[in-house]
């Protein structure tokens, strides 16, 4: 089949793309320049290529992009920036959870994706929404406190912002 | 379980500011928000994609190879065989450096001249104008094989007339450490106890398949940008494509994870053939299954002990032979091996001991460096043999070890002294103390996903396991490290150093150390490193010797940096420069703060009267000649590190599924140079060796790996594990920047032998091959009912 032009809304860019059916939202992605979207193994094994797709989090790499025609994709890169990171990309630098980083844009989406239905997560929680994701360097528990940390700062700041009490 | 935890001797360490602190690493916040741009994510105008054709045989000659019908599909720009390369050879035991012989038959082709010897053999390189035109050519490459008779056990290949994978035979080292006299010591025992033990493959999986781009650029400078551990392999690869040193570049990306699977050289070789051949950038990124066929595994060994010893517990002798598969080619084989030779007999005073170690080729799948290099599969086999010893003599097995310890002073299989603190005893009661009683029946209800009657089937154990490692390259390699550092005139620093990140804080490192020197926020420090053109040249990031080795280089370098900034604030302060000190970017006079000067201030002023503001350090590890080769005596590492894991599992009796319930991890660190990652460093090497307890299972059919990929080698993921609790203990003692050990492979090694004790103790039985599968432990458990 021929390519075809699909509407991605990457981080709140909105791209036009030639396609053909084959090709994965992982590599669209990529080769749209949003490298901070890992290939490790592409067949959904690692987790390492996940965003959230409408707001759930998926493994890029088993989605076709023509799946993903008309949708809102957010990427870690889309999270925050060096300048001004997302209370979960501080949380991940500051804790150690962050080692060789390759796994890292993916976990970050796995959590946010956990935040956004569970502000106050348990243990068990966390590591129930990240199971998907490997790590071959931290062991996790860097990452859990990571994503604890994360969750109450959150709420924290939505406590002061005044919105709920 | 209630353990004595050994007191501490007073360690007086000095007040530092910022070394020992958890700060945030100078790479966490690129990569926590996806700008790292790591090998696989860089492109270039112009570039081509790459594929390597592979063998799919793991013995055979090669009959007809054609690559004319790849050549001339469309957007293919580039087919390369061995007869398009002849001189296309490296060395596959030299990662890099300097003072190293190159070992007879161990200079393989870069692509298979003839014969195949191994399932992922490389035999041609494609570069097309697509990653799909590359694909597709590799179907239109016409191979035919005559099969060749295979080796796959290593102890089958030791036998006459089995089939030889290089000429004269399959013998590809070995080594002996004659210590004592093993017969008198054995004579004089109460008790022998005999077990042979056999470890695995393992698979490093880290989650960054080897990728790379190479370009020729303006000047025929050939650009390698590469995920390495080793950027010093530009020379070898500059001998085998045959251009001179200085025309090569390579420069490391921040490595999505090594753990000496990116020691040996990996994508970067095709990168430069192609490169070369085709005057355009090319680029190759392995998918997940080609970098577990490409790339070297944990050594399979067979390590039986002999061990003699008296009832009161001391051991009188050890007789301990060692066989590891090699696979194809030698790579680090021969290395890997000595260090298990040394380590055979594991933390312990033996006066009379035999190692006598070989590795073994085959055609299975090569193996080299992997995290321990030799160090936990020795460690396996000594920690189960000591609590068998402990069982024979109805000894507990911490009181077995406590008679038997090394300490300082003492001295290893080869002879060579332990000069740095031994604190085994101290890692060892704090693990086990960390673990607090076994769990029981009523809590595992509650902590397990499971209902009462499968409880019931459950049973509890604990074990632990010490160790000791070495950090540093052999001493006979004679190894250096380089780092420049120097202030810029806003009084900010920048540090120069070829060291590669792998991720475990390398570069941070480096930074944090120069911070302390300087007095410097971390922050105000900047790190250029990895590049082996234009940053000092610091050795390779294996055998846990960056902290070591370029942690004292940059530690050299600043000190020297500092004394020239003191020597010129002396004059401005007129004081002497022992009465001033440097902290939050400010020279001031100790006994008055407020005298005080800004570096950025004190550097102009250095800068106007040509004051030179930087410094370039070499650190020389000690050096020492190689060790007899008859004895096996002499010193071969700088020095070492001591700890201890201990665990608790819950094993199901009915299925065989080991759970762990709690993990506890005690090293002596000698100094933390970054606590969050030293404990990081801990926790992950503990969890690898977690996973290659009880989960990870490569199975190799014939030389033919049937689980490759993450489906089917199974890693740890966030609910296999508990969090390990981290006890990081500093004497102060270590060879490295303010007293530091290496930590880096030592955390991985006690970890399943650990487990093994553990199951062990929950089943009454002990089982002598990892990794401890649900099979292994229903067969050990249905044989204790016969």
């Amino acid at each position: 089949m021929k390519p075809e032009i699909i509407t991605l809304t990457i981080n709140g860019r909105t791209h036009h793309v030639a396609l053909a059916p084959n090709v994965t939202l992982l590599t669209a992605l990529r080769d749209l320049g949003y490298t901070d979207v890992k290939c490790g193994c592409e067949k959904g094994d690692c987790g390492a290529c996940a965003v959230l797709l409408n707001g759930e989090a998926v493994n890029s790499c088993l989605v076709l992009a023509w799946q993903a025609d008309g949708a809102d994709i957010l990427t870690a890169a889309g999270l925050g920036t060096v300048e001004q990171p997302h209370p979960l990309q501080v949380a991940f630098a500051d804790t150690g959870a962050v080692q060789c980083g390759y796994c890292t844009p993916g976990l970050i989406i796995s959590a946010k994706a956990l935040l956004d239905r569970n502000p106050h997560p348990t243990e068990q929680d966390i590591r129930h929404a990240i199971e998907g994701n490997l790590c071959r360097c931290t062991g996790y528990g860097h990452i859990i406190e990571a994503i604890q940390i994360a969750a109450d700062k959150m709420s924290e700041d939505k406590m002061s912002a005044g919105g709920v009490s | 379980m209630t353990v004595q935890v050994k007191p501490l001797p007073t360690v007086q360490l000095p007040e530092l500011r910022q070394v020992g602190k958890p700060l945030r690493r100078v790479d966490a916040m690129g990569k926590a928000v996806g700008a790292t741009v790591y090998a696989g994510d860089f492109s270039m105008p112009h570039m081509l994609h790459a594929k390597v054709f592979r063998s799919m045989q793991a013995s055979a000659r090669i009959k007809r190879l054609d690559v004319s019908r790849a050549r001339s599909l469309a957007g293919v720009v580039c087919v390369l065989t061995a007869a398009d390369v002849p001189n296309a050879k490296l060395v596959t035991d030299i990662p890099g450096q300097t003072g190293q012989k190159q070992r007879t038959g161990s200079e393989v082709s870069v692509l298979a001249v003839d014969r195949v010897r191994f399932y992922g053999e490389p035999i041609a390189l494609i570069a097309a104008e697509t990653l799909d035109i590359a694909e597709r050519a590799m179907h239109l490459i016409e191979i035919e094989y005559e099969p060749l008779p295979g080796i796959y056990d290593p102890i089958e290949a030791m036998q006459p007339g089995a089939p030889i994978v290089h000429a004269p035979d399959n013998i590809v080292a070995r080594w002996k450490i004659h210590k004592g006299d093993v017969d008198a010591g054995l004579a004089e025992a109460d008790v022998i106890v005999e077990n042979t033990f056999r470890v695995p493959y393992q698979e490093h999986a880290y989650l960054e398949p080897e990728a790379g781009v190479a370009w020729v650029d303006e000047r025929g400078v050939l650009n390698i940008r590469v995920s390495t551990q080793v950027i010093e392999h530009f020379r070898s690869i500059a001998r085998a494509v045959g251009i001179p040193q200085n025309k090569i570049r390579i420069q490391g990306t921040m490595v999505g994870g090594g753990f000496g699977g990116k020691e040996d050289i990996t994508v970067e070789i095709y990168l430069a053939l192609l490169a070369q051949h085709t005057h355009r950038p090319v680029k190759l990124a392995y998918t997940r299954e080609e970098s577990i066929v490409a790339h070297s595994k944990r050594h399979p060994y067979i390590i039986t002990h002999r061990t003699g010893v008296k009832k009161n517990g001391r051991i009188t002798a050890a007789k301990i032979e060692v066989i590891s598969d090699s696979g194809a080619y030698p790579y680090l084989s021969p290395y890997v091996l000595l260090y298990t030779a040394v380590m055979a007999p594991g933390p312990y005073r033996v006066d009379n001991l035999h190692v006598d170690a070989v590795t073994v080729a085959t055609n299975n799948p090569f193996t080299s460096a992997f995290r321990g290099f030799g160090g936990p599969q020795a460690c396996f086999a000594y920690e189960q043999q000591m609590d068998a010893i402990a069982e024979k003599l109805g000894m507990d097995p911490l009181e077995l070890r406590k008679i038997n310890y090394i300490h300082t002073g003492d001295r290893t299989s080869t002879g060579q002294a332990i000069e740095s603190a031994a604190w085994l005893e101290e890692t060892a009661t704090r693990a086990l103390a960390a673990l607090g009683d076994k769990t029981t029946e009523g809590e595992l209800a509650e902590k397990l996903p499971t209902s009462r009657v499968r409880v019931r089937h459950l049973k509890v154990g604990q074990g632990f396991a010490s160790y000791f490692q070495s950090y540093g390259r052999l001493m006979w390699l004679h190894d250096t490290s380089q780092a420049w550092v120097g202030v810029e005139l806003d009084g900010t620093v920048t540090v120069r150093a070829g060291v590669p990140d792998l991720g475990a804080g390398q570069a941070n490192s480096l930074c944090q150390i120069v911070a302390e020197v300087l007095g410097v926020p971390l922050a105000r420090v900047s790190i250029y490193c990895t590049d082996s053109a234009i940053t000092p040249l610091s050795g390779t990031s294996t055998a846990t010797r960056q902290l070591y080795m370029s942690g004292n280089a940059a530690l050299l370098a600043a000190t020297n940096v500092r004394k020239a900034l003191l020597d010129r604030a002396s004059k401005h302060f007129e004081e002497e420069a022992e009465n001033l000190d440097m902290a939050d970017g400010r020279v001031f006079v100790k006994s008055d703060p407020s005298q005080s000067i800004e570096l950025a201030d004190l550097a102009k002023v250095c800068a106007a009267e040509g004051t030179h503001l930087a410094n370039l350090a070499m650190f020389k590890a000690p050096f020492a000649d190689p060790i007899d080769p008859e004895t096996g005596q002499g010193d071969v590492f700088p020095d070492f590190t001591f700890g201890a894991y201990a665990v608790e599992v819950a094993v199901d009796t009915e299925t065989g599924e080991v759970t762990v319930l709690k993990a506890a991890a005690c090293h002596d660190v000698g100094r933390a140079i970054n606590r969050a990652a030293v404990e990081g460093q801990i926790a992950g090497g503990g969890m690898q060796g977690l996973g290659y307890a009880l989960m990870e299972n490569l199975i190799v059919k014939d030389g033919v790996i049937q689980t490759p990929s993450l489906s089917e080698y199974l890693i740890p993921t966030s609910m296999d594990f508990p969090t390990t609790t981290v006890i990081a203990l500093e004497s102060g003692t270590g060879v490295g920047p303010f007293g530091a050990k290496g930590i880096g492979e030592p955390s991985l090694t006690p970890a399943a032998p650990a487990v093994a004790s553990a199951v062990a103790d929950a089943i009454g039985v002990r089982i002598h091959e990892l990794p401890l599968t649900l099979e292994r432990v229903l067969a050990a458990i249905d044989h204790t009912k016969q």
